[in-house]
């Protein structure tokens, strides 16, 4: 079985090919069945894999299937090949398990769209360049598939591109995962250079053997940590994701939350051996960076009234605790948020997008309110989405970021301190959500402040596709944490499994006060969770005080603004002067050079100076072509 | 390099390749007046048939073969020692082939509109220059191959072109000229020069190339003048400017073939005459050639975001992307110029078809002016797609062509020119922003009045842009084909110059 590995990014890019062809035949909803099974034929295939690695001694589950060569030349040998190991069987899973949950619900969600059988296509292209990334057996084959994943993005935000915003943001998005990938890029030249290889054996091999010094390691993981920034949307290039919600919702639950933005956090803990031996600010930058991504864009959270906003933040800020993890050296805590994290924010997006299909296409949180009772279904699943990713224990969410939270202590109290408040942040702002959207009055046909009228609408449940993925979801959103429970070794199941792939770099802090005091910390936890629940209640559920929402938060401290001033003024000016200059100087030296031969090829034709051998060699030349200008002349007119 | 080989086939397939366009162009001029309704079904055969060739080649070619293959070698004028010197290598190969397809498809595809008769005859002679040029040895012959190409390109531009086609033909034509009379002078001195180790007069570039021995300095002043002409050809800033105003007013045919293969008679040049005649010198002038290199990566990446004519900005992105080409080249690596040369190809086929996709948008809007179009996606999604697959390929697409040759050149040229290699990569970066915005405000957004009845691609130019979409996708998923037939002789041409210069 391990040796058809090839078989699970194929049948998601035969499903799109199919969808290619003859999508417009199959129509709606059929090419969405199609590209269903595809994706779920995947799922059963990375689970069968799975069953048959589970039953290998743990130094054996390494399997690398070689398709074929891709860029034979010379000392460089890049294989198109592929890595079935813990790590990417994991990876795998949730990537193909959620993407076929979440296809089954766009049959529903895109029901009626114009381009239905088109989005499917995009969404199995998607499919299969994700699961290029997770099983690229070296840095290249995981490049195709993050560049192709970028592709999908772009082409699944401007999915309405007649909307201009969409437009913008499609764009937008792609280029500035462009900058990231100019790291991954210079990472792959370094990593070349010192190892002489590109395959991800090689290179955590040369990091174990110390063939590959410090210093060219730390340069490798920074860059390629540079592309983690772009795609995991960290700070400072997060700045695509929020306006990628311009997506329909299933691609912002998939794309924007579940798997492509954790691309970031699989690629630096794949290379994890070189981020060991890289020097010790490296992973350092990386949990600083991260801790200040999860506190920043909780802060914005908490004043955006747009549902997809909220989690888009939400989202970022997530990211920046699975980096605040990987900089601690907990990597397999990183990897279990990572999942936990898939299933409990592709609930919430789902859900969202729910809300917004009952809706009827309304997404400002104000109007919303009481839909608990006229979707209880959605409302019940969201809610546990919400407890998933407050905290509270026992929902999938709580003993994941409990686990960061304790390797970051052991690293760093002060970044533990950002963590816990981010912590707060979060339950207060997922309250505060499910307040305005599921509890309170129903505000749908307030138009109070509206200046266009819009019609009555009447909010209604989705169709049972629709609601099928969302209660999977919340199953996996209840359970996931049994993954990986704190009470025994024995427990620590995702550990064990990914002990091969990071072992060696994991942070040991069994001897620390942290770790001595897991107990107390996994309280205050929940104390902290509960609170900032109550805070919310008492503030939007009760009215108890009158909340704050500074201008400063939801404009998101005016990072986006100030960059796109700072890009359409300067920026602008700065090219458009480069563009003038080519035009007036570069050309216009150019031009004068010709007249002013004109004219010196008129006083010499009369002095005959030391020119003349040149003049010669121009009339000669020019003779020559004048006469083949006359005898092709004389032949062809 | 210098072992060419021994295996002969008998039928004298690199001559046909340049003498079958020449008598099809001289065919076609005589049907012209006499037998109207046969000149068309003449240029499409002789075009054709070159296509023919050229593909029997690439499969005849041995694999694995360093030296020149096919040589053919006659007797020209015998007391200057020049001869009708053909050969073809890994390097050429590839141009050879992409030559022989392209001119058919621009022949067959594209509907000149007026003057048929003359427009095809110089096309084929465009064709049969091309070809000359890629696969002479014989420094004269390369001449006069190098310099017939302006002929019909100028007429070319001028005849068919649009409203600035006269000024901008001249430009073309004068700024080329000027390049290459200084390689006619560097070629009479190296001929003269290389007398005095070779104690014969020879043209012949092998035996130059292995033979003489220049002193230092006058190889620098040799390379330089060479080089000059390569520079303007290419274009490499700061001598490009011609290139935008003649992309811009030359009719569709005349822009994919001056980007698709005209371009690359620098880049080739450079390898196969400016380094190997004088590797020494080519080491001396890298860090400047390097220089200028990555200058003209960001340089034409930034202008052609600011460029409000589509064709302009295409025009600009070659720029840009001629840039890596030249890197790549001086780099000196395997993968570097192996990348360079399958680059030179890659660029021929994607900026070659998206020229294809403007010109076919100009049939139909009457304009290329960015701001004047608009949400076309949505009424021609099929177009769209297609020009988004081409698009893609530009920017370097991991899976596309493009990616396969510019990320050979930068790694293979980050050993040699670390830092510049780290400022291309920002060209990169800035490809993704120029085309995607332009194809934003193109092909996104609601269709205006003028735009609403944009005509999905037809069937005819589905089939043209499906062979160009053929390339792109094949290439870049399974280079080693190319790859495999371009190496060996890349490595003996880096021996050749690691020998010289030790």
């Amino acid at each position: 079985m391990l040796s058809l590995i090839w078989l699970i990014p194929l049948l998601p890019l035969a499903g799109a090919v199919l969808n290619l062809v003859l999508g417009r035949k199959f129509g709606d909803p059929r090419s969405g069945w199609v590209a269903t099974l595809a994706t779920g034929g995947a799922f059963l295939i990375t689970v069968l894999v799975y069953f048959e690695m589970l039953g290998l001694e743990a130094e054996e589950r390494t399997h690398v299937e070689v398709l074929f060569s891709w860029l034979p030349l010379g000392s460089l040998q890049v294989d198109f090949a592929l890595l079935a190991d813990p790590l990417s069987i994991v990876m795998a899973l949730f990537v193909t398990g959620i993407s076929t949950l979440i296809h089954l619900y766009a049959i529903g969600y895109m029901h009626g769209d114009a381009k239905f059988s088109k989005f499917f296509l995009y969404l199995n292209l998607f499919v299969f360049s994700m699961l290029m990334l997770v099983l690229g057996e070296n840095l290249l084959v995981t490049f195709l598939g993050w560049e192709g994943v970028g592709a999908c993005s772009y082409f699944l935000i401007s999915f309405w591109h007649t909307r201009d915003s969409a437009a913008v943001a499609g764009k937008k998005a792609f280029v500035t995962n462009r900058i990231g990938d100019f790291g991954v890029m210079t990472a792959m030249f370094l990593a070349f250079s010192s190892v002489g290889s590109l395959s991800y054996g090689a290179i955590n091999e040369a990091a174990h053997s110390g063939e590959l010094a410090s210093v060219t390691a730390t340069a490798i993981a920074m860059l390629l940590f540079v592309g983690a920034c772009g795609k995991s949307a960290q700070l400072p290039l997060y700045l695509w994701l929020p306006d990628a919600m311009e997506g329909p919702t299933p691609v912002s639950a998939l794309i924007h939350a579940a798997t492509m933005v954790t691309s970031g956090v699989f690629l630096m803990t794949r290379m994890n051996p070189v981020l060991h031996i890289s020097f010790e600010w490296a992973p350092t930058v990386i949990a600083v960076v991260g801790a200040a991504t999860a506190l920043y864009a909780a802060t914005i959270a908490v004043a955006q009234n747009d549902i997809k906003k909220v989690l888009a933040y939400s989202t970022v800020s997530q990211l920046g605790f699975m980096f605040l993890a990987i900089g601690s050296g907990a990597y397999v805590a990183a990897i279990f948020h990572m999942v936990t994290h898939a299933f409990f924010k592709a609930l919430l997006f789902l859900g969202s997008g729910s809300v917004i299909h009952g809706m009827h296409h309304q997404q400002d949180m104000r109007r919303m309110g009481a839909l608990r009772k006229v979707m209880p279904i959605t409302g019940f699943t969201f809610i546990i989405g919400w407890l998933a990713i407050a905290g509270v224990p026992p929902f999938a969410g709580f003993w994941s970021k409990d686990e960061i939270l304790l390797y970051v202590f052991a690293k760093s109290p002060a970044l533990y301190v950002v963590g816990i408040v981010t912590a707060l942040l979060t339950a207060y702002y997922m309250t505060r959500q499910v307040i305005m959207v599921f509890y309170g009055e129903a505000r749908w046909n307030d138009h109070s402040d509206e200046h266009g009228a819009h019609g009555d609408i009447t909010p209604h449940e989705s169709p049972r596709v629709m609601l099928i993925p969302l209660l999977v979801l919340s199953v996996l959103s209840i359970l996931g944490g049994a993954m990986q429970l704190p009470f025994s070794k024995k427990l620590h199941f995702l550990e064990h499994w990914l002990a091969p792939v990071v072992e060696e770099s994991e942070a040991y802090i069994g001897k620390t006060w942290a770790y001595q005091n897991k107990y107390l910390l996994l309280l205050l936890a929940v104390v902290v969770a509960v609170t900032g629940i109550l805070i919310a209640i008492a503030g939007y559920g009760k009215a108890r005080f009158k909340v704050v929402e500074p201008k400063i938060l939801e404009q998101a401290w005016n990072y986006d603004a100030t960059v796109s001033r700072v890009v359409a003024g300067p920026g602008a000016t700065a090219f458009n002067l480069v563009s003038w200059i080519d035009a007036n100087i570069v050309d216009g030296i150019v031009n004068g050079v010709g007249e002013s031969i004109r004219g010196i090829a008129g006083s010499v034709r009369r002095v005959q100076s030391g020119f003349v051998r040149t003049y010669a060699l121009l009339i000669s030349l020019g003779a020559v072509l004048v006469l083949a200008w006359f005898l092709l002349r004389g032949v062809l007119l | 390099m210098i072992a060419a080989s021994t295996e002969v086939l008998s039928f004298p397939i690199l001559s046909a390749l340049v003498i079958l366009p020449l008598v099809g162009a001289i065919v076609v001029s005589l049907l012209g007046k006499t037998r109207p309704e046969w000149m068309k079904l003449a240029a499409m055969t002789s075009s054709v048939a070159t296509g023919a060739f050229s593909l029997w080649l690439l499969g005849e070619f041995k694999t694995g073969e360093a030296g020149f293959q096919f040589v053919s070698q006659h007797v020209w004028i015998s007391q200057w020692g020049i001869s009708w010197h053909l050969g073809v290598d890994g390097i050429s190969l590839f141009l050879v082939v992409l030559t022989g397809i392209l001119f058919p498809l621009v022949i067959v595809g594209i509907d000149p509109h007026h003057n048929e008769t003359s427009y095809f005859a110089w096309m084929l002679l465009l064709q049969a220059g091309v070809m000359g040029s890629f696969l002479a040895l014989d420094l004269f012959l390369f001449f006069v191959m190098f310099e017939i190409v302006l002929v019909p390109m100028y007429f070319l531009i001028g005849g068919w072109g649009y409203d600035q086609r006269v000024y901008a033909a001249m430009k073309f034509f004068l700024y080329t000229m000027t390049g290459s009379a200084f390689m006619l002078v560097g070629i009479i001195a190296t001929v003269s020069l290389a007398r005095r180790d070779l104690g014969i007069v020879t043209f012949d570039l092998i035996k130059i190339a292995e033979g003489a021995n220049f002193s230092t300095n006058a190889a620098r002043w040799l390379f330089v003048s060479f080089a000059i002409a390569f520079a303007v050809k290419v274009p490499l800033f700061p001598f490009h400017t011609w290139l935008p105003d003649a992309h811009t007013q030359a009719p569709t045919g005349g822009s994919v073939i001056l980007a698709g293969v005209l371009l690359k008679m620098g880049t080739y040049g450079f390898l196969r005459f400016g380094i190997y005649l004088f590797p020494e010198a080519a080491m001396w002038a890298r860090p400047t050639l390097f220089t200028l290199a990555v200058i003209g990566i960001i340089y034409g990446a930034i202008a052609a975001t600011m460029q409000r004519d589509l064709k302009r900005l295409v025009a600009y992105s070659s720029v840009a992307h001629l840039g890596f080409i030249v890197l790549g080249t001086f780099a000196l690596s395997s993968q570097a110029v192996t990348g360079a040369v399958m680059q030179m190809v890659n660029h021929g086929v994607s900026t070659g078809a998206l020229f294809l996709l403007v010109g076919m948008i100009y049939e139909r809007r009457h304009t290329r002016e960015i701001a004047e179009l608009r949400g076309i996606q949505h009424v021609a999604p099929i177009f769209a797609g297609v020009f988004t697959v081409v698009m893609l390929s530009s920017i370097g697409l991991p899976g596309l062509n493009g990616f396969v040759g510019e990320f050979l050149i930068l790694i293979g040229s980050f050993g040699a020119a670390r830092w510049w290699t780290v400022v291309a990569t920002v060209g990169v970066v800035l490809a993704a922003l120029y085309l995607l915005w332009a194809y934003q405000r193109v092909f996104h957004g609601e269709p205006d009045e003028a735009n609403a009845s944009f005509k999905e691609i037809t069937a005819k130019e589905g089939m043209l842009m499906a062979v160009f979409v053929a390339i792109i996708v094949f290439t870049g998923i399974y280079p080693k084909p190319m790859l495999e037939r371009i190496e060996p002789s890349v490595n003996s041409f880096i021996e050749h110059v690691e020998g010289k210069t030790k």
